[in-house]
């Protein structure tokens, strides 16, 4: 799957799956089809997936998972903590599925980009057909699949594909059926767009995605950025957005959760703040970034009868970085800046002004660093071996503290590890 | 003399083959003239060509004992294979997972138990059961 200079394809599809992590808690659970589930984020915190029939009760994303207790428990809605093994195991069994099949671009867990070729082109909805038989059958998760002749347009079909439940929409350029789903989708669902740049589009008259591909380019820049710009380009047919764009590279990490309980001791916030900077750090070098500024934040209740109240503060790196030890010793001293008693019922670290390691020109301090540089570096690549191989944080710094401290997550109802592991497997009778 | 594959007491971690001697090895001795390892035995590609559409499932119960299929034993599934009539498949039936033997029968198919203690049970056109995969190694521990 190469990211060089690649000539277009004749037309673009998407392919993603419908409710992912819920799905695959479906998968192996025969006995829920057709029932509301749902699945909770890290330590139970918030609803990050549900079922179609969850959605139809009105149980909404990201919503706490205390708040919608009651309608859980009304409409015995069974309730899943993310099983993230699981997830990325189906994950893997897509898109190698896939690519036997195609020329494919993986955009995130769920989601990847297909490049077709004229040949495909020409029976772009025999193909995507085929995909989703493919995975329904190969890996039991179902899917959508939109076609058009961008990624924009791609996205635009794969969501009306999937509103509509039949699963497939192909758009074809100057077609019927391209106006009218370009006047059915409104802007703010357009790929790149969201609800801010929604609102701003609204004070001149621009609701649907029709209005926002007639709309004059240069206004688009005007009002939206570039990026934006870009995105109009695309809704006329125009391909002009490449993953490897500028625009697509993140510009801040963020690590960060509630606690199981309310946490009060220093040590333990400092202990906590040590794994979200940890976590951050191994993100970064992942993605061949480096940081050279790191926020940390703790905050009290939420919810509830008080206002949210919250300590923090930001600490400049010396010199960009992405290595561990680095980035937890700045937390402590963050924190040892900042700290004001709590209790706190969360606390993260987001890193800024990231850039790629690649691009990067030596500061004046790294041209006269000792020469530990190429060690740290070496360190931080055991580790990530370590841990990849046997699991996160086989290794990690003291100051992450051991496991079962008090703001571990909980994760009540994980399901069995069905396809990574021997002694969980689902079971046939 | 029968052909004997020579192995050794301890397989090194990174190789998952076993190698194999070419010539016939009569009991004792490899002939000097002949020692020759000409290929490996690779059973995770054995086993499951499609990794992609396999998954491992573990049996339960005894309706396919006659199959020499016992609860405990790990099923290999290739999702990716078609239920075809004579192959041991795995169904989702009535909410759960079932593995049995599928048959044809006068225009009918059905799922057919390796017990007489068991039911068979009709499936034609059943949209309640959805063929899943086709078991084609049944592990059984010795």
């Amino acid at each position: 799957m190469s990211r060089h200079a690649k000539t277009q394809p004749a037309l673009w599809g998407l392919l993603d799956c419908n409710n992912f992590y819920a799905s695959c808690e479906k998968a192996f659970r025969p006995d829920l089809i057709g029932k509301p589930i749902v699945v909770l984020s890290n330590n139970d915190g918030c609803i990050v997936a549900r079922s179609a029939e969850a959605k139809a009760l009105g149980i909404k994303m990201g919503e706490p998972a205390f708040k919608a207790a009651d309608i859980l428990r009304r409409h015995r809605v069974e309730v899943f903590s993310s099983n993230y093994e699981l997830y990325g195991d189906l994950s893997r069994r897509v898109m190698r599925n896939l690519d036997k099949l195609a020329d494919i671009e993986q955009y995130s867990i769920d989601e990847c980009f297909i490049r077709m070729g004229s040949a495909m082109a020409v029976q772009a909805e025999a193909a995507a057909k085929e995909f989703k038989r493919v995975i329904q059958k190969n890996v039991w998760i179902p899917v959508s699949v939109g076609v058009g002749s961008t990624r924009t347009l791609a996205k635009v079909a794969n969501h009306l594909a999937k509103k509509s439940g039949q699963g497939v929409l192909v758009l074809r350029p100057g077609s019927a059926e391209l106006e009218d789903a370009l006047e059915r989708t409104s802007v703010e669902d357009v790929w790149g767009i969201g609800r801010r740049f929604a609102k701003r589009l609204l004070r001149y008259g621009v609701t649907t995605a029709r209005h926002l591909r007639d709309m004059d380019p240069d206004l688009a820049l005007r009002v939206l950025t570039v990026v934006g710009q870009r995105t109009v380009l695309e809704l006329r047919g125009e391909q002009c957005i490449t993953l490897d764009d500028p625009g697509v590279v993140r510009k801040t990490l963020v690590s960060s959760r509630s606690f199981g309980s309310k946490i009060s001791r220093k040590s333990d916030l400092a202990e906590s703040l040590a794994m979200h900077a940890s976590i951050a750090a191994e993100k970064l070098r992942r993605e061949g970034l480096l940081a050279s500024v790191i926020h940390v934040f703790c905050s009290t209740s939420l919810f509830g009868d008080e206002p949210g109240r919250s300590i923090g503060t930001r600490v400049s790196l010396p010199v960009p970085a992405n290595d561990t030890l680095t980035l937890v010793s700045a937390s402590r001293a963050a924190l040892d800046s900042c700290f004001r008693p709590g209790p706190y019922i969360k606390a993260g670290v987001m890193v800024v002004e990231l850039a790629e390691k690649c691009r990067r020109q030596l500061t004046l301090l790294e041209a006269c660093a000792p020469p530990e540089g190429g060690q740290r570096q070496a360190l931080m690549e055991a580790f990530d071996v370590i841990n990849a191989k046997y699991g996160r944080d086989t290794i990690r710094t003291a100051a992450q503290g051991a496991r079962g401290a008090p703001w571990h997550m909980k994760r009540s109802k994980k399901s069995p590890n069905y396809t990574t592991d021997w002694e969980e497997l689902a079971k046939a009778g | 003399m029968r052909f004997v594959p020579f192995l050794p007491a301890n397989v090194p971690e990174n190789r998952p083959g076993v190698p194999l001697f070419l010539c016939l090895v009569p009991c004792g001795f490899p002939s000097p003239a002949d020692g020759y390892v000409e290929d490996e035995i690779d059973l995770h590609r054995v086993l499951i060509p499609n990794p992609e559409s396999t998954i491992v499932m573990e049996a339960a119960g005894d309706s396919m004992v006659e199959a020499n299929l016992v609860a405990g034993d790990r099923l290999i599934v290739d999702c990716s294979l078609d239920p075809v009539p004579g192959r041991i498949v795995i169904a989702a039936v009535d909410g759960e997972f079932t593995v049995k033997r599928l048959i044809k029968r006068r225009g009918r198919y059905i799922l057919k138990p390796e017990n007489s203690a068991y039911p068979e049970r009709d499936i034609t056109g059943d949209e309640n059961v959805e063929i899943r995969g086709v078991v084609t190694y049944i592990i059984h521990k010795a």
